[in-house]
């Protein structure tokens, strides 16, 4: 059969969002592939020039918008390095938890998106249930379910609701059961594991050239952690293990699901040992109004590190905003992953890479 | 002893109550028409309606409406029903809700607001039909680029071929159209005409999805028609027959002349090489369905809907719906070879002496046993396709090609084995 390039998006189901991976195949065999992106620019950085510091928050929400509050996080801590804004103790805290509240909610976005990806349809519902609990949790922090508006420079919004450690310590524990239901469901099941395994193989030099970070470079076997290496807030208080793939063979689907996967238990343990760490005083800094200055943060988001990079020049606003999204990187590495795979195995790679076109476009 | 209700045959009734309409109709017209009266010439209708080959033709056309009703549309809504209601629960949903309260016009509307009936809240049975009607109501697109002809011969060449299927298929000894001797080759060569619609409607739509869906369909159903066929041998080797009402009732006979084992039925899957047969048919025949983990040629994550992906309105209702009468055909097939087809327990006669002469009467029906049958190993079928992941088509063609067909030879080789030497061996099978 003669090669043939065949659009794998723009409006196709694979595409979790607005994008075209054209991949060029060969019968089944991908010999080729090409992602094009920018369908959803909207022009962030330079939006961002034009708004006020504490305004621009309301944007980065809209980076990616299963994970919020990592986004503008990382912001706001740009922010705060650029003004030299220390936060409260308890604001620090509270990042945390909302951190990795919207962490969990992420990657079980991303459960139920892997699941109908390899056919499995029940692992969509299931994902989703749980994911409510989460967005129930931060809809009782923040007042809302999607784009929470909640990271300010200086610290966040409000504080914690009262009993809202009682309700994190049951939701988790609910949360703790059904885990063990996906592994159960998911890579318990042999055919999971046919479909995943030894699939989309990047090795961890390639993945290190090519930027990829995050749960998946952690699956290729490099420990980076963003919240381990460079610990912002109070993650070095905080007691968890970084998510690297230990096997040899790693680098594929299947080590880049696991990675995953059991980064949400740390997170259930970064939550757990957080609302009870969490000590009184006040939540929020007062943020001067102008600054002037750089500031640089990068972050461990969901999909890997974020960084922002802002430059103040004495305004109300900044001068330059920019963002390195996880995403962008790592999808041009994506062709790197899926030469020489079956055409089943586009969704099989790309679902495991967890695509989020909102901030891949900013 | 009978146990199902149509008996002798769908077809002797059909018989019978059109002749005695037409016997009613034809004594009618001639009590009206006397000789002599002016219309005597009409004489010859009275004559004409009890033809015995008017009376055939009728008869007939009255058991095919019959079948295909009760197959093609009660049946098919019902286990589409069972499917979206059991994989709902399995997904922790309610899954279809709508009813015959669901109905927006009156009475329906009328009576629900009286009763305070919940209107979302039914069974759901009446779900399929509304998506049914939906369907019918949107536009027929056709590709400008599609070679029409061969673009709308797909679903007919689909639809008509499951639906003969229904010509030979049995629901119980009694309630079926057709007693061929061959009817498990007719039945299976039916079964397999549909891929060749596939692969029509895929290579038709001028469409890369679809053309890769239908070649798809082509590899996978090429691989796993094989081990359809051998682990049937198998069973041809037991029964000695390839009708599928003698293949039933070789399996109503007790397991043993005495004994525990005699409450037993010997139906094929309590012997050893038939198992091995069963679990090779088992997952060929959910590859013939294209269920989940078979269900590459319209993998909807990669290939947008596969070799659908073109079809619209109510010519996708056809290929998509078709599937599961092929789902009822496929589980239908695996009750009749492996579990004893419509033979239930024997307390569901009784025989009340009527006039000195014992009349049987089935408290549950042949009819009724086969469907829970059916319905059972469907309800398997959905549930291990809401269970697993989609299997790629190079694997698929691995377990095809190197695990199912051995496995059927294997099968073959024990049962001529234990077919020729059983009784030798203490009655082994």
């Amino acid at each position: 059969m003669a090669e043939f390039w065949v659009n794998m998006g723009p409006q196709h189901p694979m595409t979790h969002g607005l994008w075209n991976m054209r991949v060029k195949i060969s019968g089944e065999t991908i010999t080729d592939a090409e992602p094009e992106i920018g369908y959803l620019h909207r022009g962030y950085e330079k939006i961002m020039e034009v708004r006020e510091f504490q305004k621009n928050v309301v944007l980065t929400d809209r980076l990616c918008y299963v994970s919020s509050v990592t986004w503008s996080h990382a912001y706001a801590l740009a922010c705060e390095k650029m003004m030299g804004l220390e936060v409260p103790p308890r604001g620090q805290w509270i990042r945390v938890i909302s951190l990795e509240i919207q962490r969990l909610a992420s990657h079980l976005m991303w459960l139920a998106a892997y699941g109908p990806d390899l056919g499995l349809l029940t692992a969509l519902l299931w994902a989703l249930r749980e994911r409510e609990l989460f967005l129930d949790l931060l809809q009782l922090l923040t007042g809302a379910r999607m784009n929470q508006n909640f990271p300010r420079v200086g610290g966040v919004r409000n504080d914690l609701p009262p009993d809202f450690d009682k309700y994190c310590a049951k939701i988790i524990k609910h949360f703790r059961g059904k885990l063990d239901e996906y592994k159960r469901l998911m890579h318990d099941s042999k055919i999971f594991r046919m479909r995943t395994q030894g699939v989309g193989r990047i090795s961890a030099a390639d993945a290190i050239d090519w930027g990829v970070t995050g749960p998946n470079l952690r699956a290729c076997g490099v420990d980076v952690d963003l919240r381990r290496l460079e610990p912002y807030e109070t993650y070095d208080e905080v007691d968890f293990e970084p998510q690297v793939w230990k096997g040899g063979d790693g680098g594929d689907s299947y080590a880049r699901f696991i990675c995953r996967f059991n980064e949400m238990r740390e997170s259930c343990d970064i939550i757990e040992q957080a609302v009870k760490k969490i000590p009184a005083g006040p939540y929020r800094a007062k943020a001067p109004r102008r600054a002037e200055g750089e500031g640089f943060a990068r972050t461990e988001d969901s999909r890997g590190e974020a960084l922002f990079y802002v430059i103040g020049d004495g305004d109300d606003r900044p001068y330059r905003v920019k963002i390195r999204s996880p995403v962008y990187c790592t999808m041009a590495a994506t062709p790197l992953m899926l030469r020489g795979n079956k055409m089943a195995d586009v969704v099989s790679i790309l679902g495991s890479v967890d695509v989020c076109v909102g901030e891949m476009d900013k | 002893m009978s146990g199902a209700l149509v008996s002798p045959d769908l077809f002797t009734l059909c018989k019978v109550l059109v002749g005695g309409i037409l016997r009613i109709l034809s004594d009618g017209v001639l009590a009206a028409t006397p000789v002599g009266s002016p219309v005597e010439g009409l004489r010859g209708l009275g004559y004409f309606l009890v033809e015995d080959w008017l009376v055939t033709l009728l008869a007939w056309v009255v058991a095919i409406t019959i079948m295909v009703t009760w197959a093609a549309a009660i049946q098919l809504l019902t286990i589409m029903w069972m499917e979206r209601k059991f994989y709902a629960r399995l997904q922790d949903r309610y899954g279809i809700m709508v009813s015959i309260w669901s109905l927006p016009f009156w009475p329906f509307s009328w009576w629900a607001k009286r009763r305070n009936k919940p209107t979302h809240r039914g069974l759901g049975y009446l779900q399929n039909v509304a998506d049914g009607v939906k369907l019918i109501q949107k536009e027929n697109i056709t590709p400008a680029s599609a070679d029409r002809a061969m673009f709308h011969t797909a679903p007919v060449m689909i639809a008509s071929s499951t639906i003969l299927i229904f010509a030979a298929l049995p629901f119980s000894e009694g309630f079926v159209i057709a007693n061929v001797p061959l009817s498990l080759l007719f039945i299976l060569a039916t079964f397999s005409i549909a891929p060749l619609g596939i692969l029509i409607a895929g290579w038709a739509s001028n469409n890369k999805y679809s053309l890769i869906g239908g070649m798809r369909a082509a590899a996978q159903l090429m691989a796993y028609e094989i081990p359809l066929l051998l682990a049937i041998v198998a069973v041809l080797i037991y029964s000695g027959t390839l009708n599928v009402i003698d293949i039933v009732q070789r399996q109503e006979v007790p397991l043993a002349a005495s004994g525990p084992l005699s409450y037993i039925p010997s139906w094929n899957i309590f012997s050893i090489p038939q198992f091995i047969g069963f679990a090779v048919f088992f997952v060929a025949i959910m590859a013939e369905m294209e269920r989940i983990p078979f269900d590459i040629p319209e993998a909807e994550a990669e290939l947008v809907e596969g070799w659908t992906t073109e079809y619209t309105g109510m010519r996708f209702g056809l290929v998509f719906g078709f599937k599961w009468l092929r789902a009822l055909a496929g589980s239908a097939l695996v009750v009749i070879l492996y579990f004893g087809g419509w033979s239930g327990p024997v307390f569901t006669t009784l025989t009340p002496y009527v006039g000195g002469t014992a009349i049987p009467i089935p408290i549950i029906p042949h009819e009724v046993w086969f469907l829970l049958k059916v319905y059972f190993v469907f309800l398997i079928f959905v549930w291990i396709s809401w269970s697993v992941p989609r299997v790629r088509i190079d694997q698929i063609l691995n377990i095809g090609w190197k695990k199912l067909i051995p496995l059927s030879l294997l099968a073959i080789i024990v049962a001529a084995v234990f077919a020729a030497f059983g009784p030798y061996l203490g009655g082994i099978r």
